[in-house]
């Protein structure tokens, strides 16, 4: 019995140990120390706490395995009879209690310049939606949405997954190095959580509120981070990537996204057959809204109505049209006039009224949706 | 029912009644004791078989076994009937035995509405359960259920949740109301507060905190109910409410009802050491104050879950410091704790394995709080799996260590038989193995940046999960151990003595193995 | 302490039956709400919401019944008079920690979330969301008015909740009076000033539906009239369902005076209403100042 009691933690122990050296990849096991200055702040005071923690650990361990070592009846040993000392007992809640001003001496000093919301060279308005990031940038006419880019495929196991499995988005956000870039924070639905660790920032962004967050990111990079706050079905999907650029990079780009614009709206004025639509639409609607309405238009009963057969999306054009563009308030169905361009927006209600059997023959054309939209 | 002399006379003498209707119109504080017992362990199994649908999904990267909503779902009710269903029933299952057998008391103070407390719950958790297979899905939105996810985005079933919340609230508040009541009125001759049993101070001050706050939850879920039917705008800006208000309400009850599940686990492992250390319990009065003060602590520490939300410096500052003193009365408790077994004559039974390993384990949950505490740390900390594996190590090998080592240590005197000691060590050994194989790693990939409530993963977290999967399935399978130990305790007759343990102290033990229905019909003479 | 002669019942069928009725009462009120919000008609829940009612109103009157047997029997000790006293007083505290809630709800919109919507303090940016909403307390004027339309006016609070509040305290003096009585074993006054209180609790619950109708058909003061309405309806809601309650164990009382159930010496159940109705009476004081007045 005695080789049970003390056989099986070892051999087990040793299993636990063996099994992850076995996956050989590289493994993180603590925190990064981060790009910026606040994150390497935060990153010394993560170190500090952890040491002091490890250490008042090896002493109260090491008092209690002494005792359970030397301390015990098979060993011969015979209780003492003290079972009170005013004056261990006053030092030790004086002793951790001056340990914590100590923590907390460089914690409020950090907090303080975490704090700091003093002019911004650049302001962007990050709008968390289910499940995708928008980004406005104020002043500067610019606003587009970021969401996953993995395939499908690679999340239902059919593909080999990429480097940057679920980091990825089609959109990222873009900001210049060394420059202080101020973020407000909010929501169109529910509650999202804005986090990129190399910066040490997460902030919730709450609806119908607004919270400011700052960064400075001294070098060019690619820093990946995750929506931080449970926001429904898909908030493992809703991932954010910052690309820091240098500045001449980053006005480049100001100019590139500008143009980019002006030939989008060009796009809506060419006249579109229903098989372009279509095709068109298929691939808008699998992006944006196949998430809840399935990819086969069948919905999940319960959480999000059919499309397939639905009276509305056989029925007349007019109301279909105004529920994509304006949402349904009090459900999930957002306002789509914003994240999508018109020909986006007349592709997938096009598609829609042709797909799974829905025969309607409608085709919503662009100018259509642009003369709604104004 | 019987007339009322026929009830009078019945009262003390006899034994239980026969058949189901013994369990079912009971007012013994034994009978409804164990059934509170049995229930836990039957939410304990269902909990930890959601868990185990959470972990197998996480094994791998990639979607594997269900869909997002689905796994969102079992969170959800992972954490609710752990946290509703498992723990505290548990808990209150070992007071309804133990209290009134340590206190020199006759029974509960209100037996009739002691078993109301107790026949409520499992409809409550009927109800909860049968979200699963209602229209939309279970509840989807985490145990903390955060508005408007759980208002406006919430599946129909949330109606049913909110009125199972309601349901359990009542329960607790009754439960807690009649262990107040007793043990403030019920003591024997001689019984004064400071020579209660530990486990009977810690429960006094959980049953207050229970009663603070289980209204609150009730007051919470019922703005919910009225802003997802009749139009309010509590928690919605366009009416010039604030989502963030439900989090105020809600973490105002939810931190309170954390040390609701570790006070009384403080107040077993206070019993068990002196008893197999052979000494006495090391600065007892210093106990119940650092009880005390955890308990008033409580209550001004609940923003430190809502450090993102983005509150104003000075709240934010005001909240670490507070959390951060809670490390002091602790501290005093796991000091106490080693200096009862430092120059003792320790032996190692199952009771004392699992309350050794929950001082170290709990202690090192408590470290992690405490670097939680520290909100700018705790920015890069928050929604990770670096939380989830805060709680997990104070509340599994916390809380549920501590529960298993009260059912060991009290199970001679519960059935009058010893259990089998080779079977309780190979128990410990599986469970303390599996414990730490199953949530250690979660610290790695939490600080590596996995958010939690999260169904698929960026690969570089595949590994450590992997094993943090491995060791889930061995840790709920060893817990078959625990079921098979407690059936062979009832069955195979080995009996047990009075005094059961060698150092063991106390009133309970002043009675016979098993313990008779009616205990202390006649009050005990404490010296 | 002796516990010599401490009571302990034996088998009680009331509570799995009143577990039973609260599962019904919540399984038909979960159903019938979702209807109704649905809009799918009642059905068939609503019926089982009101079996689970009326069955937990037998089981209650049967469940006290035997305990008033009980008590008159003369099975219960002082100690147990202790339990009940300790049980009614935590039961109160627990009551005062539900309005805790809705209060602190009140200041926190109040102080915080209200002003920051408004622009003021340090969640002021926000204001970029709501352009042109001012802070204001009342609030008339919401974020967003079409979807939260605001009041067109608040109750005067120097009208019906001044004279509510007037019936309320001189409610509480008539309850003391009568336990004045009921110490001196005085019978006649003991009816006579728990009927003035009953009574008092009446005339305030009337007056407080004339305010809901008043609100509702001219203030445009509505559970959707966003935070205001929200606030005030929740709080002077379940504060009117408790003077309903508190009324009701009145009368209950008044009957047992009537059949002579109390003595001088021994009346916890009258106790335990009366401090229940101070509860009540104090409750209303707070909410006169923070939701009326101020
Ligand atoms: C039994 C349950 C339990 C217990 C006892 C605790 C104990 C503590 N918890 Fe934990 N906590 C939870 C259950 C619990 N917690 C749960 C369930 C959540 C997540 C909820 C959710 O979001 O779902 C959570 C989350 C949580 C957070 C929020 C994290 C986040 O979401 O970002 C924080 C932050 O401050 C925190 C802190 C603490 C602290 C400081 C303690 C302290 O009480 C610990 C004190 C103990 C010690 C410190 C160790 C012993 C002391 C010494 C040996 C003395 C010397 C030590 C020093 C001076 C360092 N907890
Ligand atoms: C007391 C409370 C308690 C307990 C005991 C546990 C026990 C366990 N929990 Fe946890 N957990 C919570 C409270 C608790 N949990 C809470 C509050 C949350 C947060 C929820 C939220 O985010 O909203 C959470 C969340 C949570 C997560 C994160 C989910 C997410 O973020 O998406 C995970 C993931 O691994 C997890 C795992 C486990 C495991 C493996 C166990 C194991 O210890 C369970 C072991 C038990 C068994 C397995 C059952 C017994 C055995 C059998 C029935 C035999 C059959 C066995 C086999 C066939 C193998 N839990
Ligand atoms: Cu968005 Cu989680
Ligand atoms: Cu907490």
């Amino acid at each position: 019995m005695k080789i049970i009691g003390w056989g099986l933690p070892a051999l087990f122990g040793a299993l636990g140990l063996i099994f992850p050296l076995s996956a050989a990849a590289e493994w993180q096991v603590n925190l990064g120390p981060g790009v910026t200055e606040i994150s390497r702040a935060v990153y010394d005071l993560h170190m500090t706490i952890f040491w002091v923690c490890v250490a008042i650990g090896a002493v109260v361990f090491g008092v209690m395995l002494y005792s359970i070592v030397h301390h015990r009846k098979s060993r011969g040993a015979k209780a003492h009879n003290f079972h009170e000392n005013t004056l261990v007992e006053i030092i030790w809640t004086v002793v951790p209690f001056v340990i914590l001003v100590g923590m907390a001496v460089p914690a409020t000093a950090t907090l303080i310049k975490m704090y700091d919301q003093s002019e911004a060279e650049l302001d962007i308005q990050v709008t968390g939606y289910q499940w995708k990031w928008r980004y406005q940038y104020l002043g500067e006419d610019i606003d587009f949405f970021s969401s996953l880019s993995t395939p499908r495929e690679q999340i239902s196991n059919d593909e080999t997954k990429g480097e940057h499995y679920l980091l990825e988005v089609d959109n990222a956000m873009v900001i210049p190095a060394g420059k202080k870039v101020r973020l407000l924070l909010t929501a169109n639905d529910v509650i999202h959580s804005w986090w990129v660790p190399d910066l040490a920032v997460k902030k919730d962004a709450i609806p119908g509120f607004i919270n400011e967050a700052w960064t400075i990111a001294p070098e060019p990079g690619i820093y990946r981070g995750q929506c931080a706050e449970l926001c429904g079905k898909d908030h493992g999907f809703m991932p954010i990537v910052v690309d820091v650029r240098s500045e001449e990079d980053f006005n480049q780009w100001l100019v590139e996204m500008k143009q980019a614009k002006a030939q989008a709206s060009d796009a809506a004025t060419k006249n579109w057959t229903l098989a372009e639509l279509m095709a068109k639409g298929e691939e808008v609607y699998n992006r944006a809204c196949a998430a809840c309405h399935q990819p086969n238009g069948e919905g999940i009963p319960g959480a999000f109505p059919a499309l397939k057969g639905s009276p509305m999306m056989v029925g007349d054009p007019a109301a279909h049209i105004d529920v994509v563009l304006n949402g349904k308030s009090g459900t999930a169905m957002q306002a789509f006039r914003d994240q999508l361009s018109a020909v986006e927006l007349a592709a997938v209600i096009t598609y829609e009224r042709n797909a799974w059997g829905n025969t309607t023959g409608d085709l919503v054309s662009p100018a259509q949706i642009n003369t709604l939209k104004q | 029912m019987g007339t009322l002399e026929q009830t009078v006379e019945t009262e003390v003498h006899h034994g239980p009644a026969r058949g189901i209707t013994r369990w079912l119109y009971t007012t013994n504080h034994k009978d409804i004791g164990s059934m509170y017992l049995w229930f836990s362990l039957l939410m304990f199994l269902l909990g930890g078989c959601m868990a185990l649908t959470i972990r197998a999904e996480l094994f791998q990267p990639g979607l594997q076994l269900m869909e997002p909503n689905f796994f969102n779902q079992m969170t959800t009710m992972h954490g609710l009937i752990m946290v509703f269903g498992a723990v505290m029933p548990a808990f209150v299952g070992l007071a309804n035995w133990m209290v009134p057998m340590m206190i020199g008391a006759p029974d509960m103070a209100l037996p009739r509405m002691n078993n109301w407390s107790f026949w409520i719950l499992p409809f409550a958790f009927c109800m909860m359960v049968a979200t699963l297979f209602m229209e939309g899905g279970a509840p989807n939105f985490g145990w903390t259920f955060y508005a408007p996810l759980s208002t406006t985005y919430a599946p129909p079933s949330v109606t049913f949740f909110i009125f199972a919340v309601h349901m359990m609230g009542i329960s607790s508040i009754m439960g807690a109301i009649n262990i107040i009541a007793t043990i403030l009125n019920l003591r024997a001759p001689g019984m004064t507060m400071m020579k209660l049993p530990l486990f009977v101070w810690t429960w006094l001050i959980t049953a207050f905190l229970l009663i603070a706050v289980m209204p609150v939850l009730a007051g919470v879920v019922t703005m919910m109910l009225m802003d997802i039917h009749f139009g309010t705008s509590f928690f919605n800006a366009a009416g010039g409410g604030d989502p963030v208000l439900f989090q105020h309400v809600f973490w105002f009850f939810g931190h309170p009802e954390v040390y609701i599940m570790i006070l009384p686990a403080f107040g077993i492992v206070s019993q068990i050491i002196p008893t197999f250390a052979r000494k006495k319990l090391f600065g007892y009065a210093s106990m119940v104050y650092a009880t005390a003060s955890i308990a008033f602590l409580a209550f001004i520490v609940w923003a430190h879950h809502m450090f993102t939300v983005g509150m104003p410096l000075a709240g934010e500052l005001f909240f670490m410091y507070a959390t951060m003193l809670i490390a002091v009365p602790t501290g005093v408790k796991v000091f106490n704790w080693v200096a009862t077994m430092f120059r003792g004559s320790m032996t190692f039974e199952t009771p004392m394995l699992f309350a050794l390993a929950f001082v170290v384990l709990f202690t090192i949950g408590g470290f992690s709080g405490l670097m939680l505490a520290i909100a700018p740390a705790d920015f890069q900390y928050h929604d990770t799996y670096f939380v989830v594996a805060h709680f997990h190590y104070v509340l599994v090998p916390g809380a549920i260590f501590s529960i298993v080592a009260a059912v060991y240590y009290w199970l001679p005197k519960w059935t009058g038989n010893m259990y089998n000691e080779t079977m309780g060590r190979w128990h410990f050994w599986l469970s303390f193995i599996g414990v730490n194989v199953t949530f250690f790693p979660m610290h790695f990939v939490g600080l590596a940046g996995m958010p939690r409530r999260i169904p698929d993963y960026a690969l570089q977290f595949a590994d450590f999960n992997a094993v943090a999967s491995v060791g889930a399935f061995m840790f709920g399978l060893s817990q078959l151990l625990l079921v098979y130990n407690v059936v062979q305790c009832i069955r195979v007759k080995r009996p047990a003595t009075a005094e059961v343990w060698e150092g063991a102290e106390g009133l309970e033990w002043t009675v016979p193995s098993p313990a008779p229905y009616h205990t202390f019909a006649q009050p005990p003479l404490v010296k | 302490m002796s516990t010599e002669s401490y009571y302990v019942p034996h088998q009680s069928r009331w509570p799995i039956l009143a577990s039973i009725a609260l599962f019904l009462m919540a399984m038909g009120a979960g159903g019938f709400i979702n209807n109704l919000s649905a809009q799918d008609g009642a059905g068939f829940s609503g019926i089982i919401l009101l079996v689970g009612a009326g069955l937990l109103a037998v089981i209650l009157i049967g469940w006290f019944r035997n305990v008033i047997n009980e008590s008159r029997a003369g099975m219960y000790s002082d100690q147990m008079d202790a339990s009940y006293r300790w049980g009614m007083s935590w039961f109160i505290f627990s009551e005062i920690m539900f309005f805790a809630a809705f209060f602190g709800a009140l200041f926190y919109v109040r102080t915080l979330a209200v002003p920051w919507l408004g622009g003021e303090g340090d969640k002021g940016v926000t204001n970029m969301l709501w352009q042109g909403f001012e802070a204001q307390w009342p609030l008339m004027t919401t974020p967003d008015m079409e979807a939260f339309p605001g009041p067109k006016a608040v109750i005067d609070p120097w009208h019906i909740p001044l004279l509510n509040t007037v019936l309320l305290l001189s409610s509480s003096v008539t309850v003391t009076l009568a336990h004045r009585a009921l110490k001196q074993n005085n019978r006649d006054w003991i009816v006579i000033w728990l009927a003035a209180t009953v009574l008092l609790g009446v005339v305030f619950i009337y007056y407080q539906a004339e305010e809901y109708v008043l609100a509702y058909q001219e203030l445009g003061l509505t559970l959707n009239a966003g935070i205001y309405g929200a606030t005030f309806f929740i709080l002077t809601g379940f504060h009117g369902l408790h003077v309903t309650l508190g009324t009701f164990m009145l009368l209950v009382i008044w009957f047992r005076v009537m059949r002579g159930h109390f003595s001088p010496k021994q009346h916890f159940a009258f106790e335990a209403v009366s401090w229940y109705w101070h509860f009540v009476d104090v409750v209303w004081v707070g909410l006169f100042l923070f939701v009326y007045i101020l």
